[in-house]
């Protein structure tokens, strides 16, 4: 029995007249009913191409998508552009980052949401307002019935994004992904926002894909993570064995940026020196090789020279890394825990 | 809304005076000898002094400006003369308000004038504007959906081609070829409505309508193709899609929605520039509309008629900027205010 959403070998890739920019390059994951994926990475890492790509939101004529995306055992990669259509909004649908821009300013909210509705259901105009009240109800924006026929840019930033939601659910999905869904809010309202998505997770059963840059949103929310780099996956464990044991370089830079709350205010930060590369032309065997600052561990030139697999590492048959060290959770305990969170190695 | 409308009228008011001021100056700057030109070749100095007299040239220029808007705001006599009135009324007409002047090449008020012309240049402003705004829009339209492609190009192309070419070179051809030697189309004749009806109207209208449709849609077709483009990158078409729309209704509601806010305004400035005559157009189909009575006004020193034709057209373009101002709160819920 194969699990829910099911993506295999994923590629998407784009033809533009200086080569071929490999966005995604085959990535795999899996995905059950009523739990969650945390895709992680950089600005331009592939995550949203990725998911955009599962919507079937890419144009043939400038995107070339091959690979299985199963859902449900259907390959919604084979299926006619009709078909897609149909699934859209009603077996997958997607909440974007920054609901200023990603709702049409001229339309009601209570039109837009409508819309996604009346889509995939022949109703009257009326019955699907009525619908977008109830939704707007369910996600927690008070006096729905009034506040359906006001414009996005009369709704605060966190309105919008539970109107977005709003909109992403009214079909009630089998799965739901949400891109960067808090990037554009503040704080407390990233909380608030991500305890409803929690709540209405557990109500509906569907599986979400959470996208983000914010490891704290994954620690919160995902079951499962998958670290993606370059166009492709370099760690995919749980959410436990990611934070806690991270096995490849690039993860460990990335819990190395963040900031510690209640930790010393003048610790300076730890970024990963250099930039993303470029998915035109990718360096040679191992993407991140050139801003890795392990790559003394590895014997000869491998790191430059040959692409490591993503395979199960020495811990677990579940986690998965992408990197040529052995038994690269030592380093990560004896060499990276103790410069960034040295109180927490005192416990162990 | 209303307060906002009273307000750009006030401006628009003060501007026109402005304009009226600037073109009189203008006038009297150039070094021709208004009074001798209307009077004719052979006149004495004499002569030349009555006529100037009886124009009111040889008061300043202010003083003569200050009776110009005095007969806007109250209607004046021509010539200004108590005495004459007395004595022989039937020489004396007037003028009520708003006097725009009275031209003495054409021996009427420029009301009058206006009055003729006008329907002439309107009718062709609006049969010209519903061709190339239906034809821009829809050739843009399909630029745009099919871009990259050999229609796109193709559309593209033949509106760079139309654009380059002069209004009177598509006029004369359209007559030349349309009209005179295939006999398509009747040689056009402008009929009002209220002689030949409807038909005999828009028939005349037709080929001079064409010509500067094709002028206008050429820009009108590349303009709505990138607006269009534009909006289609938006994040709210891919929220659309993902919505599961189909690609009409993407199109339709969400992305042409957008692009209809820059066309409105280009719309109406265009179009009430076109109110005001159409120069070129009028001239080589021989239409007398306020174009044709622009050139001549031009070519004979006709101030009143000028400074009357000045204002006019300010006054269009004045209040189609505040319409077009209003239908943005229309279009834009963002814009209304409260």
């Amino acid at each position: 029995m194969s699990s829910f959403l099911s993506v295999r070998d994923l590629k998407v890739h784009f033809p533009t007249v200086d080569g071929v920019v490999k966005a995604t390059d085959g990535l795999s994951f899996d995905l059950e009913k009523g739990s969650t994926l945390g895709i992680v990475g950089e600005s331009g890492s592939g995550k949203s191409v990725s998911s955009s790509a599962i919507l079937g939101l890419h144009r043939r004529t400038s995107a070339i998508v091959s690979g299985e995306i199963l859902l449900d055992g259907v390959d919604l990669l084979k299926v006619s552009d009709e078909e897609m259509r149909r699934r859209r909004g009603k077996d997958v649908s997607m909440i974007f980052q920054d609901p200023l821009s990603a709702m049409h300013p001229y339309y009601t909210v209570g039109n837009q949401i409508g819309e996604a509705y009346r889509v995939h259901h022949d109703v009257s105009k009326k019955v699907a307002k009525a619908r977008a009240v109830e939704m707007l109800d369910r996600v927690g924006i008070p006096q729905p019935d009034r506040r359906v026929d006001d414009y996005p840019h009369q709704f605060s930033g966190g309105m919008r994004q539970r109107a977005m939601i709003a909109m992403g659910l009214i079909n009630n999905p089998s799965l739901l992904i949400a891109d960067e869904p808090t990037t554009a809010l503040d704080v407390t309202v990233q909380a608030q926002i991500l305890d409803l998505l929690q709540d209405l997770q557990r109500e509906f059963e569907s599986a979400v894909i959470i996208i983000t840059h914010d490891l704290g949103v994954v620690a919160e929310m995902a079951d499962d993570v998958l670290v993606m780099y370059a166009g492709r996956a370099v760690e995919y464990g749980t959410t436990k064995e990611i934070l806690t044991r991270p096995e490849m370089p690039y993860t460990w830079g990335l819990l190395s940026s963040i900031p510690e709350v209640g930790g010393d205010p003048n610790a300076a930060l730890i970024p990963i020196p250099g930039n993303p590369p470029s998915l035109l032309s990718p360096p040679p065997g191992c993407m991140f090789h050139p801003r890795c600052t392990f790559q003394h561990l590895v014997e000869g030139d491998k790191c430059e020279t040959e692409l490591p697999d993503l395979v199960p590492g020495s811990r677990s048959e579940t986690h998965l890394k992408r990197c040529h060290i052995r038994d690269s959770y030592l380093v990560y305990e004896q060499e990276v825990l103790p410069q960034i969170a040295p109180d927490l190695v005192e416990e162990r | 809304m209303f307060a906002y409308v009273i307000r750009r009228l006030f401006i628009g008011a003060m501007l026109l005076v402005l304009m009226s001021l600037v073109t009189f100056v203008l006038f009297f700057a150039s070094p021709v000898d208004v009074g001798r030109y209307a009077c004719g070749k052979n006149c004495s100095p004499a002569q030349i002094e009555q006529t100037n007299k009886a124009l009111g040239y040889n008061e300043p220029v202010v003083q003569q400006w200050t009776d110009f808007l005095r007969g806007v705001v109250a209607g004046r006599e021509y010539p200004n003369d108590p005495a004459l009135r007395e004595k022989a009324p039937q020489l004396v007409s007037s003028c009520p308000a708003p006097c725009l002047g009275y031209s003495v090449v054409n021996s009427s008020t420029v009301n009058a004038e206006i009055k003729e012309a006008f329907p002439v240049s309107l009718s062709l402003a609006l049969a010209a504007l519903v061709i190339w705004v239906s034809g821009g829009v829809i050739f843009g339209v399909i630029a745009a959906v099919r871009k990259g492609t050999i229609i796109d190009r193709g559309i593209v192309a033949l509106s760079l081609i139309f654009y380059a070419f002069p209004a009177f070179f598509i006029g004369l051809f359209l007559l030349k070829f349309l009209a005179i030697k295939w006999e398509v189309v009747p040689i056009p004749e402008y009929t009002p409505i209220a002689e030949g009806g409807v038909g005999l109207w828009l028939q005349g209208l037709f080929l001079p309508a064409l010509t500067l449709a094709l002028l206008y849609m050429a820009g009108y077709v590349r303009m709505t193709r990138a607006f269009v483009l534009e909006s289609m990158t938006e994040d709210y078409i891919r929220t659309a899609r993902a919505k599961g729309l189909k690609r009409r209704p993407v199109l339709i509601k969400h992305s042409m929605r957008a692009a209809l806010t820059p066309l409105v305004t280009l719309i109406g400035l265009d179009f009430a520039g076109l109110m005001g005559g159409a120069i070129i157009t009028e001239t080589v189909f021989n239409y007398n509309g306020l174009g044709k009575l622009a050139v001549e006004a031009n070519q004979t020193y006709d101030l009143p008629t000028i400074v009357g034709l000045v204002l006019l057209l300010g006054t269009f373009v004045i209040i189609a900027n505040i319409i077009v101002d209003v239908l943005y709160a229309v279009i834009d819920p963002r814009v209304r205010v409260g």
